[in-house]
């Protein structure tokens, strides 16, 4: 079963992968850029001490992004196998 | 980024307007890349000293320009500021957009992180559609294989349809085949690269699954067990109070010695001023003003001031160097999103501890309008390099009473909470300007967290003492010593029976008392508006009734001279808040004004701060008036 959730849900060590990303122009365009896109593949790496922002691993790359802006940012959980590879 | 001597004002030798082909023949070659991708450093090994920066016409975006020789050949190389993409949200990204589409460079050397390959491809796809020729270079290559990534640069090549080379830029690994290829950037063919409608996102993928071979992810892990001490829920904070006390400790701990070593030095030298000068014949009035008034001041502020430079800043750096600021960033920027801020501002406030001016210039970083005034009208709420020396002075003299190692680390602590006192006044800063002038709601924040890697220790040491050293020394050559000869004038020159210096003091003493401080402490700080540092040796000129400055022989001294003047612990306390938030010193006023493009945002930047710092001191003295 797929499981959708936005990205801000998503929890430390899980992975999801980009269904599709919302919000205005702005943050759309700077989420393209730094590589979220349909079929991204996001892992959830560590949440700041104050619970806010939360930083992804994305392509390569360990992004911090607010809670807020990666609220437009719909994703389906990886299954569980697929989890914890390598955290 | 950072604190370079490119943002500390040696850089003031500027040429303005976009870069111009001069002839036919010359070869131009364009830097372009993601930010933290090592550009910078391909850079300075390509061209070596042979640079310097300038702003696109009518934008406050900074490029570097340098030349280079390979061969007898001369390449001119321009390094484009560091952007995601070419589709520009920032104005960054707009200069580096017109830039490659133009006509002007011969080819596009698009920098690229071996350690995330797949992101930077997007930009390399993007320049291959619009740039005439380009070149790939594959930098970090030490850092991916030290994280078992293998790059297949020839596979890539073909797949690119464009030259690709890997390279170390810091250990000059492949420099000479990237300068081989530019010498020929004139032979290069733009690429035939078949985009068939497909996504940057989708090629990059397709492209990495065939090149990029990855093992076991050693070193990204040993990056996540760093990252969870460094970033933790119960460890973060604590540490980043720990890593400032310690840096601020050896800082003091290690300034002792050499400030001794070096105004023993001074005063030798001075003795043998004062001979020549009475060999010479020269009047009393002449040699009060050349030797006592000038030179004094001038031995004071670097015997003073420059030691704990010299060790703060290469510490600094090398924190800086090793990847933690960003963590900083992380850590914070809940902070900042409560007063409407960006979590950039918080690097942009570790800037700041090297010099203010450094700092607001930093701000660029920032994308938003809003966002960015903030953080350069706040900046002032971290002590700079020039300031706190004075406050460490005034910690050692009135607040520890014990002495050796306790000593320092207790001064070390006090004066980490003095810092973190600052942080606090700029959060409440920035939330007032949230609130008031600069509404508005925060905009979208991302921040890339770096790989840590290991700083170049000798590098950091050398470029940091020779930059911040020189720097310095230029500066109280060109501020103290013009303001030794004012202060020496104000104190000898008499009118209606008092001297000039009595005149301000005694106008300004009301004030000063509400403050806890006295006419003579408040006249100080306005005299020094060109260079906070100088704000102690001028309060202790105008208390040595020679109406010279008296020797710097040591802390002890210093308190017994403040003390016979009428300071307490009260004094030295409200002299800190002050020294903490008070106006900027003129180069920070001066790039304020020139960043934000506004003398009012500057007049603004001075007034605010005065503002709390009064207001903070006669709370502080009407409180504790009460209560002793």
């Amino acid at each position: 079963m797929v499981k959708y959730i936005h990205l801000n849900e998503l929890e430390t060590g899980c992975r999801a992968r980009v269904v599709s990303v919302g919000g205005a122009e702005a943050i759309r365009q700077r989420f393209e850029d730094l590589g979220i896109v349909q079929g991204t593949e996001i892992l959830c790496v560590m949440i700041s001490p104050l619970g806010d922002p939360v930083a992804y691993l994305i392509r390569g790359a360990l992004i911090a992004i607010r809670r807020e802006d990666s609220a437009n940012i719909l994703a389906e959980l990886c299954s569980e196998a697929q989890n914890g590879t390598d955290s | 980024m950072g604190l370079t001597h490119k943002s500390t004002g040696r850089h003031l030798k500027e040429s303005t307007g976009t870069p111009q082909r001069k002839s036919e023949d010359e070869i131009i070659i364009a830097l372009a890349g993601n930010p933290n991708v090592g550009k910078s450093t391909l850079f300075n090994e390509l061209t070596g000293m042979h640079q310097h920066t300038g702003n696109w016409s009518g934008k406050t975006v900074e490029y570097a320009e340098g030349v280079c020789r390979h061969r007898g050949r001369e390449m001119r190389i321009i390094d484009l500021p560091g952007t995601y993409s070419l589709t520009p949200h920032s104005a960054e990204e707009a200069v580096a957009d017109e830039f490659i589409s133009s006509a002007v460079p011969d080819c596009v050397a698009v920098v690229c992180d071996a350690t995330c390959l797949e992101r930077n491809l997007i930009l390399v796809l993007q320049t291959m559609r619009t740039a005439r020729a380009v070149v790939v270079c594959v930098n970090l290559m030490d850092e991916a294989k030290k994280k078992g990534i293998h790059i297949d640069t020839e596979l890539l090549s073909d797949m690119l349809g464009v030259p690709v080379i890997g390279i170390s830029a810091r250990s000059r690994d492949g420099i000479s085949e990237v300068l081989e290829l530019f010498a020929e950037a004139k032979k290069l063919k733009p690429s035939s690269f078949e985009f068939d409608g497909r996504k940057y996102t989708d090629i990059a993928e397709e492209v990495c699954r065939e090149c990029v071979t990855r093992e076991k992810p050693k070193k990204e892990l040993r990056d996540r067990r760093i990252d969870k001490i460094l970033t933790g829920k119960v460890t973060g904070f604590p540490i980043m109070f720990l890593m400032l006390s310690i840096i601020f400790w050896i800082t003091i701990e290690g300034a002792n010695y050499p400030s001794e070593l070096l105004s023993g030095f001074f005063f030798y030298i001075e003795e043998q001023l004062l001979r020549f000068m009475s060999y010479i014949g020269s009047p009393e009035w002449l040699t009060g003003l050349l030797v006592l008034g000038i030179w004094r001041t001038l031995a004071w502020v670097v015997a003073v001031m420059l030691p704990p430079m010299a060790i703060f800043f290469p510490l600094f750096t090398l924190l800086e160097d090793l990847g933690y600021l960003p963590r900083v960033a992380f850590n914070l920027d809940r902070c900042f999103k409560r007063c409407d801020a960006c979590g950039k501002q918080a690097l942009t406030m570790c800037m700041g501890f090297g010099c203010n001016a450094a700092g607001v210039v930093g701000c660029r970083i920032i994308d938003s309008k809003r966002e960015r005034l903030i953080a350069m009208l706040t900046n002032v709420f971290v002590p700079c390099n020039g300031r706190f020396p004075t406050i460490i002075a005034l910690i050692s003299i009135f607040f520890v009473t014990v002495s050796g190692v306790s000593g320092s680390l207790l001064s070390a602590l006090i004066l980490s909470a003095v810092i973190i006192f600052g942080i606090l006044l700029t959060f409440f800063a920035s939330k007032l300007l949230s609130l008031t002038l600069l509404r508005g709601t925060p905009s979208s924040f991302t921040l890339e967290l770096p790989p840590y890697r290991a700083p170049q220790v000798g590098k950091v040491i050398i470029r940091s003492v020779l930059d911040r050293t020189l720097y310095v020394l230029g500066r109280a050559a060109a501020v103290a010593a013009p303001a030794g000869l004012i202060i020496w004038l104000f104190a000898n020159v008499e009118v209606g029976g008092l001297t000039l210096l009595r005149h301000c003091t005694d106008f300004l003493n009301p004030l000063a008392s509400i403050m806890g401080l006295d006419g003579v402490i408040l006249f100080a700080f306005i005299l020094a508006l060109p260079a906070n540092e100088i704000v102690l040796p001028i309060i202790l000129m105008a208390y040595s009734s020679s109406g010279a400055l008296i020797e710097y022989s040591g802390l002890a001294e210093l308190g017994t001279l403040l003390r016979a003047n009428g300071w307490n612990a009260l004094t030295a306390l409200c002299v800190i808040i002050f020294m903490l938030c008070h106006f900027p010193c003129s180069t920070t006023l001066i790039t304020i004004k020139k960043e934000s493009g506004s003398l009012s945002w500057a007049v603004f930047a001075a007034i605010l701060p005065t503002i709390i710092g009064i207001l903070l001191c006669i709370a502080v003295t009407a409180i504790a008036r009460i209560l002793l």
